[in-house]
């Protein structure tokens, strides 16, 4: 017989995507990204960058467009506050929702 | 070595045997006595310890908890309100799975104010997660700490080992002192596999979710009910540990044999007392009175409350006629909490022994040899239909 081991489970995560649980799914509001408004994503040049600056939960790149990652992103809507350009706008999650059968 | 010195004194001395790393504590009576020895071992240079004086005991447990995380062999000790004071903090060392042990120098809980002797402190902590350990005399006090410390890191699960205040942890009583060179090879390093460690970084017992969840190596990590439910399964294996390391201790030092129960004239007995910490003791005078008026009659100690050993405790009781539980402590508005326990593991058996449940000695209340006697003969004689309401003994008016 194996012998029997204790404390096998215990709440240890270590600091990587999903150690935290998948946080998305506490969003009620999306923020969605106007890249033809967004200051980088219009001009090209790495300027800006808001958004990724401020996010609680950097789940936003510092890229040209800014890309949000929905599977962490809670919905907190500090990016769009902070947009100089306004180029967030915070949309009902539900429109992203599959639709019941 | 042989020494005559009070209960807490014994306990202090199984702490340093066992050499711990850290300790953390509040004053309060009648508990005081044993940090304050272990402040004067640490500052005598006889104890490596830190000994950390803390304001108040929800500090002193989140000291041990934050120690026992970083893997420091951690203790503390407390009485009464200042038990409950560490709730929060008693309920986080047994989730986080710290080896912590505690000494809890048994006393009443106001209000009232009351500094004197019962159990609800420590019984009022039964479902917390804490393994519960009673001693009966001072013996039993410095070999329990140090198989605490044995057992905790063993098992991953805190462990309180409970006295009674001023009966035990105030007078003067002679026991053994096991050598220092002996307790070292009796007790393992502890080497925790979890534990704060900066060239391992982990988050231990952040948010955990409702669900399970893959981690980052795509495992599938536990959550909240599956580490509890871990705890619960590891209580009821820490039974077995209990038992090893008692046969272990007993090969070492000489003494045990009764990790769970200690029965006394229990083998033919009609009638089984049941009760914990020093009354068990006290009422072997009892049994021995009744014994000569004919009774068969004997007494057993629970020493383990928590996992509670009912496999030990049915195989000592089912055969009997009469079972009498008397406790220090109740669950105000139903009944004693170890004759809740008993009367549940034994409902499986044919034949149930009839039960009563006798409360005394709340906050200090004198236990008289001769009202037990006649508390017990008068039980024996009286076996109409068991009733559930517990029988309060020494009452001296009702309103």
């Amino acid at each position: 017989m194996k012998p029997y081991k204790f404390s096998n489970f215990l709440s240890k995560s270590e600091s990587g995507p999903g150690d935290g649980g998948r946080t998305g799914s506490w969003r009620v509001l999306r923020p969605v990204i106007d890249t033809t408004v967004c200051i980088p994503s219009k001009t090209g040049k790495p300027a800006c960058f808001n958004c990724w600056l401020y996010c609680p939960d950097a789940v936003i790149t510092k890229t040209i467009p800014p890309v949000i990652d929905y599977e962490y992103c809670k919905g907190c809507g500090i990016c769009a506050q902070e947009c100089p350009a306004n180029a967030i706008e915070m949309q009902d999650e539900s429109q992203f929702a599959p639709k019941e059968k | 070595m042989h020494m005559i010195e009070s209960g807490n004194v014994a306990a202090a001395t199984g702490v340093k045997l066992a050499r711990a790393n850290v300790i953390a504590a509040y004053p309060i009576t009648p508990q005081t006595p044993l940090t304050e020895k272990l402040s004067e071992f640490v500052a005598a240079g006889e104890l490596a310890a830190e000994y950390i004086p803390v304001e108040s005991e929800h500090s002193a447990m989140a000291v041990c908890i934050a120690a026992s995380s970083a893997g420091a062999r951690a203790f503390t000790a407390t009485s009464a309100n200042g038990l409950l004071y560490m709730n929060e903090q008693l309920h986080w060392a047994a989730g986080a799975r710290l080896p912590i042990v505690m000494c809890v120098a048994n006393r009443g809980i106001g209000a009232p104010w009351t500094v004197w002797n019962d159990h609800q402190d420590t019984i009022s902590q039964r479902d917390g997660g804490w393994i519960q350990i009673y001693a009966n005399d001072h013996q039993q006090i410095i070999d329990s700490v140090i198989k605490a410390f044995y057992l905790a890191q063993t098992v991953s699960i805190p462990v309180m080992v409970c006295y009674d205040g001023y009966i035990l942890s105030h007078t003067y009583m002679p026991f053994e002192k096991p050598d220092q060179d002996q307790v070292d090879a009796f007790l393992p390093p502890f080497t925790p596999e979890n534990m704060l460690d900066p060239d391992r970084p982990y988050n231990f017992n952040t948010v955990t979710l409702p669900d399970v969840r893959p981690d980052i190596h795509g495992q599938t990590a536990p959550g909240y009910m599956e580490i509890r439910h871990c705890l619960h399964q590891d209580m009821r294996g820490s039974i077995q540990v209990l038992e090893e390391i008692d046969k272990k201790f007993q090969a070492a030092f000489g003494r045990g044999g009764h990790p769970f129960v200690e029965p006394y004239k229990c083998e033919d007995a009609d009638h089984v007392v049941v009760c914990m910490g020093s009354l068990s003791y006290h009422f072997r005078d009892v049994i021995d009175l009744l014994s000569q008026e004919g009774l068969k009659i004997g007494v057993m100690g629970v020493q383990l409350y928590r996992p509670f050993p009912e496999k030990a405790i049915v195989e000592a009781l089912y055969q009997k006629k009469s079972i009498m539980v008397f406790e220090k402590a109740l669950s105000y508005g139903n009944q004693g909490a170890l004759y809740a326990d008993i009367k549940s593991a034994l409902y499986p058996c044919e034949n149930r022994p009839e039960m009563k449940n006798f409360i005394l000695g709340l906050g200090g209340r004198e236990i008289k040899t001769s009202i037990l006697v006649e508390t017990v003969r008068n039980a024996v004689k009286h076996t109409a239909a068991s009733d559930d309401h517990p029988m309060w003994v020494g009452l001296k008016c009702q309103e």
